[in-house]
């Protein structure tokens, strides 16, 4: 690891002021150190936001829930009111890591934390994000990679809290020097095709000071599928929020994790949902449109048949229904 | 009869555990096997039981043998129910000590003036070293010294050195092959140090698969026929084998070896079953990484090693640096986890002693996950051809497998060891082939060969059942003659409801539940010159002393509970000294051979010591000392109730300071009458049930029985333990874990515990044990291992389980949701 600065920020403008081109937030620093430990990031400062005070609150009131960028994950998972109203993004919080993790892990660095694709990772691969010319996942061991948008860099978004955000239409309070600005988190999250060097439009410098999530009666539900429980990343995971009028579906937002390079929206599924009854058929059909223009590569076409059935299971269960399976 | 036997003559090797079981008896080195071997004591005739106690079957119930037993050892043991610590569950003596972190391992041995360690490794997966340049990281601050090694030890080298390719430096064959190493006055400096080295690589072609390595035109790991030095526990195959390009075998001679004919074979059966298995590269994951803390002083190199071998470490060390074995200590207090792959004095450990001898000061090298995953050891995968027939009533008539599996830059990949060994069959042929590739070597592997052979041997005989129409355990019990198998399979069955199972796939909905088993075979192993000193002060101290190692197993207290049953005392009232090569040599802990090799030598010190005392105050108190008894810390006289002391008051009547008997294991007692050595099997038949959801290709062990012997079982919660662990990795292996290398750049892209996946919590099913107390009579202890048989059949078991659910053969590991749905056809152009 390399040698850094280290400057403790109390509030937001002392961190903006102490924030250098060079320079790296430090949240938990869950993502950051292993970064750096792996050779992978060298910042030359860190600036510690931890212990910015009022930042790590969760609030709720008739417009909504917000939560600060200090949150941890066990915040969410635990909060009375986010495991009532907005049960996929506890869910969602509660299947990321292991409760050490959970416990230091904090919802903005949860967002910004960078991509596990195991050549991104390696110091042996000099890959096109890291300013490489060659997405070596194209053709090489891409069992875990993108099945969607995934010529130019072959990740997969490693957010699980983004899935559910993105599904509740949550935006994102972007504070900078020059001031405020609120992205839809849909917005946020970019392709490679953007710019492949990140996954998001956050300019250096800037801070997430809060996540915002309108209130909504819309039913959600998460499911996360790993190739084991215990502290796995997903093959696949999805949110689903249904807006119900009595039995049909008024308004649908399906988002897919572990899919794409940002967390996808499966807009074909949620068209299939739309102004219909939730039914057994529906739902499979619905899941059986998010996968209609996936472009696997070699080795992960598997995560359709799996994306087929969590999609469809995932709806039912928003809806109330029951559905069969084994958690992994 | 009492264990199976078969025609196969044991012999002496070299070395502790080798990637290969080898036969039954055996010595750490030639010269003692020359020890153990000549003056041997006189011996008398002795009654042993021998057989399973509380057996249902009446045949493989306790009979009486009549042993020939060396003079000067105890008589046998009553069985366990008799005995006061023996066969208890006793928790570990030194479990405070582990659970409030005052035990200290390796990793936690500070000295003063310690300087810290840092591996060089290589960054080209098969290249040509043509320079290396240290002057920038010999400048950096705190750097007190570099070492670059002139040779390699844990992988194969070409064996005509002429034919070897000429180069300054050993050459690199994998990424993340050792070349040297940095010590500095912190690991941050040694660590940023290590990124100042230049070298400058000749870059070769490399190759990283079996298939493309054995390919007519590919790249050559070594220039010539190669083979790996068989260090203690380093993996290692065959010797004399031939070798053409990378492909080096066929291995033939395997225990047993080939014999009968298989085409008769083939054409005397009624059905036939015949598959393809693969099974991946498993990782030992030990939670404490490799490491040493080396300190050369010019009268004695003192090496704190987390190994499972303080004598083979020190024989190593001894060798490498051409100085006496007597001037090399080895002391490992506690170490955490090794799996097989801990015996030697490691490329890193030759290292940090170096480093030492040129600094002056005691280094600590402990490798870092990526180098330990990189670098020092793994199960080698295996691609299996297997088929099997037999006649309409089930015989077995033919068994052939072919396999290819790569240990990577190291030999050792073999998988017949049960195809060789578990059922009787006329006509058995196999040939094992180990490729090499630019991989890191394998190093021995929890029953190294045997969880890839019985993956597939156990699901061919399954098919075969199936297809002759009989019931998987019916078919075993006509071919399979091993007598604890037997009880075993009829306890398991029992326990998992065997007779309600359903037929294959049988479950309607996405979720499908199944019941598998399979069975293991291992091989009794010992260290017949397993040595061990007990001592009894004046004080009415006991000290038990012997450089064994407890890697995890528990050895620490089954040690002091057998010599406090000797002696009638408790368990904590013996000082238990081990895991220091000043003491008498024990056995390295491989092979399941730790308990079986040094609990006789123990026991047979602690009542050599016992009758030294006893002779000692035996005329003060006008008794015969074959007349009085050690029980309940009192010394008492048989028939003269008016003869009783405390332990101590007899102890304070010796008129020396102390007594104090050595005692090595020596050789399994022989039939009276001088019958051969004999090749004894320890069996174990796991029973396993799971879920599948044929949707998402998820598989989940919901529960696993396990029934095994071991001879007698020591302390029951300890095995307990040891079959815990075996079934918890043997999941991982079968559901989980894989190493992946990058076929176009020969990197491995999970070196850490993340994307290497090993089972966590929630994976662990509810796990029964059952242990068959099975007498042997051939030892002063009755002791066997378990260690491995624990692992062996879990992977296959898991499979036929999944066969039972689905009505799917998943013949490759690991089975993934991936893997699943291939086999399922659920994956557009993917099959398994
Ligand atoms: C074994 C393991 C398993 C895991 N599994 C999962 C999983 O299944 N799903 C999942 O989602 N995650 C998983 N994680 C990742 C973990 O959740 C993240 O690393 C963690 O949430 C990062 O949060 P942090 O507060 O520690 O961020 P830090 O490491 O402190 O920061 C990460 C990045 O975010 C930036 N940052 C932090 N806060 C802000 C802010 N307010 N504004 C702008 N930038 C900011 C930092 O500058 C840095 O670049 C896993 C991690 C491990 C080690």
């Amino acid at each position: 690891m390399n040698r850094f600065d280290w400057v403790n920020a109390n509030s937001v403008d002392q961190a903006l002021a102490s924030v250098t081109d060079e320079s790296s937030f430090k949240a938990g620093g869950v993502d950051l150190l292993d970064l750096m430990k792996d050779g992978i990031a060298s910042p030359s400062r860190l600036v510690n936001i931890r212990q910015i005070s009022g930042l790590d609150q969760i609030s709720e009131d008739d417009k909504g829930l917000r939560i600060g960028p200090l949150v941890t994950l066990t915040q969410i998972e635990e909060h009375p009111a986010v495991q009532k109203t907005y049960a996929a993004l506890s869910e969602a919080a509660s299947r990321i890591a292991t409760p050490q993790i959970r416990n230091m892990a904090t919802v903005g660095g949860n967002l910004v934390q960078r991509p596990r694709c195991w050549y991104f990772r390696s110091e042996d691969f000099h890959c096109r994000k890291k300013g490489g010319t060659h997405c070596f996942a194209q053709d090489g061991e891409n069992d875990y990679h993108a099945i969607f948008d995934n010529r130019v860099c072959a990740i997969i978004h490693p957010s699980g809290i983004a899935v559910p955000l993105v599904a509740m239409n949550g935006r994102a309070e972007i504070t900078a020097k020059k001031g405020k600005r609120e992205v839809a988190l849909e917005e946020f999250f970019t392709s490679p095709t953007h710019d492949v060097h990140r996954e998001n439009i956050l300019e250096p410098g800037e801070l997430i000071t809060a996540i915002v999530v309108p209130a909504s009666e819309a039913r959600t539900a998460y499911y996360k599928q790993g190739e084991k429980e215990s502290f796995d990343w997903p093959i696949a995971d999805v949110a689903v929020s249904l807006a119900m009028q009595g039995s049909r579906c008024s308004k649908a937002s399906i988002v897919l994790g572990g899919a794409a390079p940002y967390p996808y929206r499966a807009k074909a599924a949620e068209a299939k949902l739309n102004n219909s009854e939730i039914t057994e058929d529906s739902a499979r059909a619905a899941a059986d449109a998010a996968m209609a223009n996936a472009t696997p590569l070699e080795k992960n076409a598997y995560k359709i048949p799996i994306f087929e059935a969590i999609v469809r299971r995932t709806i039912l269960r928003a809806a109330g229904m029951k559905a069969e399976g084994v958690a992994a | 009869m009492p264990v199976q036997e078969q025609s196969q003559q044991s012999k002496d090797v070299k070395g502790g555990t080798k990637g290969e079981p080898k036969p039954v008896q055996r010595s750490r080195d030639k010269d003692q096997a020359k020890k153990a071997t000549p003056a041997q004591p006189a011996s008398h005739d002795m009654k042993v039981r021998s057989g399973i106690v509380s057996a249902a079957a009446q045949q493989d119930a306790i009979t009486e043998v009549t042993r020939s037993v060396p003079a000067g050892e105890p008589d046998q043991l009553a069985n366990n129910d008799e005995l006061k610590f023996i066969g208890k569950r006793i928790t570990r003596l030194d479990g405070p000590a582990k659970t409030t972190g005052r035990a200290r391992y390796t990793s936690d041995v500070y000295l003063p003036g310690m300087l810290y360690g840092a591996m060089i490794t290589s960054t080209m997966p098969h290249a040509r070293i043509r320079s290396i340049d240290v002057t920038k990281a010999k400048a950096y601050p705190g750097v007190k010294g570099v070492y670059i090694l002139q040779h390699l030890s844990d992988m194969a080298e070409v064996k005509d050195k002429s034919k070897e390719m000429a180069s300054k430096y050993p050459i690199v064959r994998f990424a993340g092959q050792p070349i040297g190493g940095i010590a500095a006055t912190s690991q941050a400096a040694a660590n940023e140090a290590v990124k100042l080295i230049k070298i400058d690589y000749e870059q070769l072609a490399f190759v990283t698969s079996v298939e493309d390595a054995r390919r007519p035109d590919a790249p050559l790991v070594y220039p010539a026929p190669a083979a790996m030095a068989a260090t203690a526990g380093g993996g290692g195959g065959e010797e004399d084998v031939p070798q053409k390009g990378n492909v080096r075998g066929p291995a033939r001679s395997r225990r047993g070896g080939p014999h009968g004919d298989l085409e008769k074979g083939f054409s005397e059966a009624d059905a036939v079953v015949e598959g393809d298995y693969r099974t991946q590269v498993q990782t030992h994951c030990s939670l404490e990484t490799h490491g040493v803390v080396a300190d050369w002083k010019p009268e004695m190199l003192t090496v704190y090693a987390s190994t499972q071998g303080t004598s083979t470490v020190r024989d190593e060390m001894a060798e490498v640096f051409g100085i006496p074995k007597a001037k090399v200590r080895v002391i490992t207090e506690y170490m955490g986890g090794g799996f097989g792959a801990k015996f030697g004095a490691g490329n890193f450990g030759v290292t940090a002693a170096a480093l030492s001898k040129q600094t002056g000061a005691p280094v600590k090298m402990m490798l870092s996950r990526k180098q330990e995953q990189l670098s020092s050891g793994n199960r080698p995968d295996a691609r299996i051809h297997m088929k099997i027939g037999a006649k309409k009533d089930g015989t077995l008539t033919a068994m052939q497998l072919v396999s290819y599996g790569t240990a990577g830059v190291g030999t050792g990949a073999g998988t017949a060891g049960p195809t060789q060994n578990m059922y009787k069959c006329a006509n058995v042929h196999t040939e094992e082939y180990d490729v090499f590739t630019n991989a890191g070597p394998a190093a021995a592997m929890r029953a190294p060969g045997h969880p890839q052979g019985a993956f597939a041997l156990e699901q061919a005989v399954d098919e075969l059942a199936e297809k002759l129409g009989m019931d998987p355990l019916e078919f075993r019990d006509k071919n399979d003659e091993h007598p604890a198998r037997r009880e075993e399979r009829r306890i398991g069955a029992e326990l998992s409801g065997w007779s309600q199972r359903h037929k294959a796939g049988a479950d309607s909905g996405p979720v499908k539940r199944g019941l598998g088993m399979a069975q293991a075979v291992w091989y009794r192993i010992a260290d017949v010159g397993a040595s061990a000193e007990v001592r009894i002060g004046r004080d009415g101290s006991v000290e038990f002393m012997s450089s064994v190692q407890d890697i995890g197993g528990g050895i620490r207290t089954v040690l002091a509970q057998v010599v406090a049953e000797e002696l009638g005392l408790q368990p904590r009232d013996i000082t238990m000294k081990i895991g220091d090569t000043t003491y008498p040599p024990g056995p390295p802990s491989g092979g399941s051979q730790t308990t079986n090799s040094i609990t006789p030598s123990a026991r047979n010190a602690a009542y050599k010591a016992k009758r030294m005392l006893l002779e000692e105050i035996a005329p003060g108190l006008n008794v015969s000392a074959d007349d009085l008894v050690m029980s309940e810390g009192k010394v008492f006289a048989k028939d003269n109730p008016s003869v009783s002391l405390s332990f101590k008051q007899a102890a304070a009547r010796m008129k020396t300071d102390d007594v104090s008997a050595t005692a090595k294991r020596g050789e399994d007692y022989k039939e009276a009458g001088g019958g051969r050595g004999r090749f004894i099997t320890y069996g174990g038949v796991q029973f396993a049930q799971v879920a599948v959801d044929t949707e998402t290709g998820v598989i989940k062990v919901e529960k696993v029985w396990a029934v095994h012997d071991c001879g007698r079982p020591m302390n029951p919660l300890l095995l307990e333990n040891q079959i815990n662990g075996g079934v918890l990795q043997g999941i991982s292996y079968a559901l989980y874990e894989d190493r992946v290398i990058d076929r176009n750049y020969g990197y491995v892209l999970n070196p850490n515990l993340e994307q290497y996946k090993v089972i966590g919590s929630r994976e662990t099913p509810e796990i029964k044990v059952h242990v068959v107390e099975n007498i042997l009579g051939l030892s002063s202890t009755d002791a066997g291992g378990i260690g491995e048989p624990a692992k062996i059949p879990t992977a296959a078991a898991v499979a036929n389980a999944v066969y039972n659910a689905t009505g799917v053969r998943v013949r490759q590991l690991p089975m993934r949701p991936a893997t699943m749905l291939a086999a399922l056809g659920k994956v557009k152009g993917m099959t398994a």
